[in-house]
């Protein structure tokens, strides 16, 4: 078979496109979350450890005890907790965002490692619960409900930004603090807001991985997927609809490659095929991202009445 | 319009005792103030005289140390332009506030509605805009992006913005710092319809052809303090001037001197820019020795670039630069210095000096290399010192030492830094941009008179200034800048404010009354 066939068989699939929607999940929460901070003038690159909070928090819920959207609204709820934490260091204080953004990952990913073995101190091999089933629909859509919520807060977020007045209000402060607060605007309670909404969405996507992806929470889960969203927000230009374009373009590159991994049967090294998809990920970036219009006040702290 | 008199219109806004500190500096010393309905008050004073600050404070952007502030009779809470807003305070900043890529439309709405309200009613926002726009003939295109307007429709969009929250009060920071006359007549002219409407206004500005031509009543602060509320009509410019510095000041007159032979030529320079329209397109432009010439324009319109260019920053793609009768194939900017180019930069924080560096090192920036400076790779500093005093005695910049870091020098200090850096070499061009911006009184008087001195000890002068009455007070002749093309040459005496106001805004019909006869350029 010659190497479009095998594309094309690929591609043609049901099992491809349902691994795809999958696949996309945590990047479309990602993303969405990213942006929304992004919008209002806050780098957070707190994304990955706030993601493998929530993917902690949400499973550890549920093993407690918990309902399963009992578990999302636990993980959703410590990611905007560690949002606050990221937007009181570099709203009010006006810290380098750069900088609080990896400590914050580093703190994240640290304190669920630490309550997981806290918890569990002796499970060699990881617990499991009882996770999201896919819904009984056919082909593609059967997907879990946590799919069908991310593609929902697509169009919600959407909607918010650009048909709002909070929205507006959001994309101000993110453009021009000083012209928000000249309209009676409180960009510091707006900046705060908007972090901690972006970073439960960022939990959200951890949330998915273990109440939905997979069963267990492991070390190392979240494994860079939220530096991803930080690129893929660069890639849709800050725009939700293009987000999720991204955020679906790069799972297909990522369910290509573990296909095509199997169709060469081992002709190839596979880590060829696992480059494949950040390859491609730069590739778009340069073709497309070269001229985003970003938020004209992305990490500039504000503080009022400076001289 | 009336004059304040006592039982006159209501009084609309009331400042008492109003004092401010930034650290050190006082910058509101006790100001009291009285606006009535349909006044337009002038608010007269010096760069870092307090007006900005007081504005800023009445609008809540600051909390006041000392005093109260009563609008409509009711004290307003300080610290909040929610507050300020709510109470009819509408404010045009001076770099205004809008958010360049967001719409006319989402600029004015902002903050109008509650943020909880589950849908914008954008239709009645665009009607009430509408109808603003209409009654004060103030016109926009409320989906425009911000950032595709004009200066002067931006500021109308500022306007539209304070009028849309029902304000009642206008403040204006220095509302026709970047517009061309026409311009300001027509905000002018707004102005007045909107006084006709029974609202206030405060204006800030220096300079004084605005005083007299809009103004009511006159309030000069000088140093933080009110030193005089006068009717305006009551008053003059010579008595306001006075007021403003302390003492008089006389400017500058430049001696007649016939031209030398040329430093700078430009034939046929174009700049190419990323998008669009080029930066410079086909410039032709001959600067002699003993000459000043003044180029006039609204920015934007490739003064930049040219600055760029004669500074080595930037080459031209076609056309070529010679100075002193030789093509500058190659320039960069260490090659413009050695070729006699003093450069005094737009943005002297920016580009003119590096203020965490001390004055010493400021001041050797341009020449380091040279042999009195270094050996071997090696700064010598005891020289670069000594001759940091010199420069600093002559050209009376006020600073401890030269060890000072340079951010700690007032604007008008650091440009005579920038000065001595550049003039202490007898350069053959000097390239002066916005010489004067920021700067007060003195050390503008100061500036001119070092430009003057240089161009009677044989330098040439190219000056890009927005302001016009220093194009008219120092320039032999002008050149308009519109959309990187310049007009030939216009002799300084035969040509008026209005004409280079028409000339900037791209009426180039009327070279033909000023220049009946083809002048020849080059």
């Amino acid at each position: 078979m010659d190497f479009l066939s095998i594309i094309l068989d690929i591609l043609l699939s049901a099992a491809f496109w349902t691994a795809v929607l999958r696949i996309a999940t945590p990047y479309v929460l990602g993303t969405l979350g990213e942006l929304l901070c992004e919008r209002a003038g806050v780098l957070n690159l707190g994304i990955e450890g706030i993601m493998t909070l929530g993917a902690m928090a949400g499973w550890m819920a549920v093993y407690q005890g918990a309902d399963l959207w009992t578990g999302v609204l636990v993980a959703a709820s410590c990611g905007a907790l560690l949002g606050l934490l990221h937007a009181a260091l570099t709203v009010p204080l006006g810290l380098s965002q750069h900088v609080t953004g990896i400590g914050v990952t580093l703190l994240g990913t640290s304190l669920s490692y630490f309550v997981y073995r806290l918890v569990l101190p002796q499970a060699s091999t990881p617990p499991t619960i009882e996770p999201f089933q896919p819904l009984a629909l056919p082909g593609a859509l059967a997907q879990t409900p946590l799919t069908y919520l991310a593609f929902l807060l697509v169009a919600v977020v959407a909607y918010v930004l650009y048909r709002t007045p909070v929205g507006l209000a959001v994309r101000m402060v993110g453009e021009n603090p000083a012209a928000a607060e000249a309209q009676g605007l409180n960009v510091t309670a707006i900046r705060i807001g908007a972090v901690m909404a972006g970073s439960a969405l960022m939990a959200l996507a951890g949330a998915f991985l273990t109440l939905s992806a997979f069963n267990a929470f492991f070390f190392n889960m979240v494994n860079g997927r939220g530096w991803i969203c930080i690129a893929l927000v660069v890639f849709a230009s800050w725009r939700p609809g293009k987000a999720m374009l991204g955020a679906l373009l790069f799972a297909v590159f990522d369910a290509l490659q573990l296909r095509l991994q199997q169709a060469s049967g081992g002709v190839l090294p596979y880590q060829l095929f696992l480059m494949m998809p950040y390859l491609l990920s730069i590739l778009a970036l340069v073709l497309v991202a070269r001229r985003a219009s970003y938020p004209r006040a992305l990490m500039i702290p504000y503080r009022k009445g400076e001289r | 319009m009336s004059s304040p008199v006592k039982g006159g219109p209501e009084v609309v806004l009331r400042l008492a005792g109003i004092s401010k500190r930034f650290g050190p500096l006082l910058a509101n010393d006790g100001i009291s103030l009285t606006l009535r309905a349909g006044e337009v008050l002038a608010l007269l004073g010096e760069n870092g005289a307090g007006k900005t600050t007081l504005m800023n404070i009445l609008f809540g952007h600051y909390v006041a140390d000392e005093g109260s502030i009563e609008a409509f009779g009711r004290p307003l809470p300080p610290g909040s332009p929610r507050a300020a807003l709510k109470a009819g305070i509408g404010m045009v900043h001076q770099h205004f506030t809008l958010a360049d890529n967001l719409s006319v439309l989402d600029n004015i709405a902002v903050g109008t509605e509650s943020l909880w309200r589950l849908r914008s009613d954008r239709g009645a926002t665009r009607r009430r805009l509408l109808d603003l726009s209409q009654r004060f003939g103030l016109e926009v295109r409320p989906d425009a992006l911000v950032g595709d307007l004009s200066v002067g429709e931006r500021q109308r969009v500022e306007i539209l913005k304070a009028l849309y929250r029902d304000a009642r009060i206008l403040i204006l920071d220095e509302p026709t710092a970047v517009l061309t006359p026409q311009e300001s007549a027509g905000l002018f002219e707004t102005l007045r319809r909107l006084t006709a409407d029974g609202l206030a206004v405060v204006f800030i500005s220096h300079k004084m052809n605005e005083v007299f031509a809009a103004s009511d009543t006159v309030a000069v602060l000088r140093a933080g303090k009110l030193v005089a509320t006068h009717a305006t009509a009551s008053t003059d410019r010579a008595k306001l001037a006075e007021l403003m510095v302390g003492r008089s000041v006389k400017p500058p007159a430049p001696t007649p001197l016939s031209p030398g032979e040329p430093v700078l030529e430009l034939a046929g320079v174009t700049v190419a820019s990323d998008h669009g329209r080029p930066l410079l397109d086909g410039v032709d432009l001959t600067v002699r020795r003993h000459q000043v010439v003044g180029i006039a324009g609204v920015s934007g319109n490739g003064q930049t670039a040219l600055a760029e260019l004669v500074s080595g920053l930037i080459r031209p793609d076609s056309g070529r630069l010679s100075l002193k009768g030789s093509v500058v194939e190659h320039g960069d900017p260490a090659d413009m210095v050695r070729r006699g180019v003093a450069r005094i930069p737009e943005d002297r924080h920016s580009a003119g000096l590096v203020g965490a560096m001390a004055v010493w090192e400021n001041l050797i920036a341009e020449r380091y290399h040279d042999a009195t400076f270094s050996r071997f790779g090696v700064l010598r500093r005891g020289a670069a010192r000594a001759y940091a005093r010199e420069v600093i005695k002559e050209f009376d910049v006020r600073c401890p030492g030269p060890d000072t870091r340079t951010q700690l020098l007032s604007g008008g200090n650091m440009q005579k830094l920038i000065l001595g850096r550049t003039l202490a070499h007898g350069p053959d061009l000097i390239l002066a941009s916005q010489p004067t911006r920021g700067l007060d009184i003195g050390a503008v008087s100061y500036v001119h008179s070092r430009l003057l001195d240089a161009r009677a000890a044989g330098a040439g002068v190219l000056l890009i200034s927005e302001d016009l009455d220093e194009i008219l007070a120092l320039a032999d002749c002008v050149t308009v800048a519109y959309h990187g093309r310049l007009t030939p040459l216009l002799p300084h005496d035969r040509v008026s404010v209005s004409q280079l106001g028409l000339l900037m805004a791209g009426h180039w019909d009327i070279l033909r009354d000023i220049l009946p006869e083809t002048v020849d350029a080059a």
